[in-house]
């Protein structure tokens, strides 16, 4: 796609803003529609984007294949170990008041704001595997073949 | 009144979409319409106020799923193999399906009975109790992330499990090529 000038440049204005909006759906979820899956998916579309445009090589410079790997597993890690710490503080899998026990809506804010990370790391890491496993093994394709 | 004649729309959309999707021969058009369908979903999921759902399906449906398809559409075929077989058995096979979900629908209550089971026992407790156990002003965060969060962790596993499934899948591919290629040398 090195001819595209148009689309390379809009490309380059829209990553930072796409990534920006993926951290706000991330992190305002409990105030409006959005949350960890949401967020994970539009912060992988930016990556995607990058890559279908500027190539596999660029994209993999940026965000190499094996830190996706990892994030993969970091999300869940992140996600059931905010349950063992809830047990490891005396209370229950997951009962995130634990974190805050004096106000347990805080601990409840907490462990949300925790848990969305662990969704939010595990959906960018697949989606952006799911994207590299793929397109690792297209053949380039010409403008004219679609 | 507003919201029937949006709804009656968006679901002539909607079939209009799906028969278009079944004319088409050329896969590219066809990954584009499944795009618009996802798109045309989340509309419907918008007038029945589920935004966060709406989210997650324009997101999800599409959006990746389109780019992951058009990905499989350059691995694979541009267009569609014209059917040699008869298309009967397969019509029967969706008529038949589509008659049984229709009578299926016919036993749940009627859309938005304040006495279906789905208002009268948990929902209640989480609408009224969850800005005092969990002060999140959004319901739906607070009831996937807290009260459902074992849920959630059991969705987070799935998204992981597949993600690796592809990836072994794919990857294994790719070493076995290699192989044979350096064989062939």
């Amino acid at each position: 796609m090195e001819h595209h000038l148009i689309l390379r440049v809009v490309t380059k204005l829209l990553v930072g803003t796409i990534i920006l909006f993926a951290f706000y759906v991330q992190f305002h979820g409990d105030f409006s529609p959005g949350g960890g899956f949401q967020a994970g998916v539009i912060m992988a579309v930016a990556f995607i984007l990058y890559g279908l445009v500027f190539g596999l090589v660029a994209v993999q410079q940026v965000f190499p294949p094996w830190i996706v790997h990892k994030l993969v597993a970091l999300g869940v890690l992140v996600y059931a170990g905010t349950g063992i710490w809830n047990m490891v503080l005396g209370y229950e899998f997951l009962h995130y008041g634990s974190l805050n026990p004096h106000h347990m809506s805080h601990g409840q804010h907490t462990g949300i704001i925790w848990v969305e990370a662990g969704v939010g790391i595990t959906v960018t890491g697949v989606m952006i595997a799911i994207f590299y496993a793929f397109a690792g093994r297209a053949p380039r394709l010409g403008d004219d073949d679609w | 009144m507003t919201e029937t004649i949006i709804n009656v729309i968006l679901f002539a959309m909607l079939v209009t979409t799906a028969f278009a999707i079944v004319r088409m021969t050329r896969l590219f058009a066809v990954v584009m319409l499944s795009g618009v369908f996802s798109l045309l979903t989340a509309m419907l999921f918008v007038t029945l106020d589920a935004v966060d759902v709406a989210f997650t399906e324009a997101a999800v449906g599409a959006g990746i799923s389109t780019v992951l398809m058009l990905g499989t559409i350059a691995l694979t075929s541009r267009s569609t193999k014209p059917s040699t077989r008869s298309n009967a058995m397969p019509l029967l096979l969706v008529t038949l399906t589509g008659a049984v979900l229709v009578y299926g629908t016919l036993d749940m209550p009627a859309f938005g009975d304040p006495n279906a089971p789905a208002q009268t026992h948990l929902a209640p407790h989480y609408l009224n109790e969850s800005i005092t156990e969990i002060d999140v002003p959004n319901v739906v965060t607070s009831i996937l992330a807290s009260y459902r969060g074992f849920d959630t962790l059991g969705e987070t596993a799935v998204v992981f499990a597949a993600g690796i499934g592809v990836l072994l899948i794919l990857s294994g591919l790719r070493r076995r090529r290699e192989e044979e290629e350096e064989d062939e040398a």
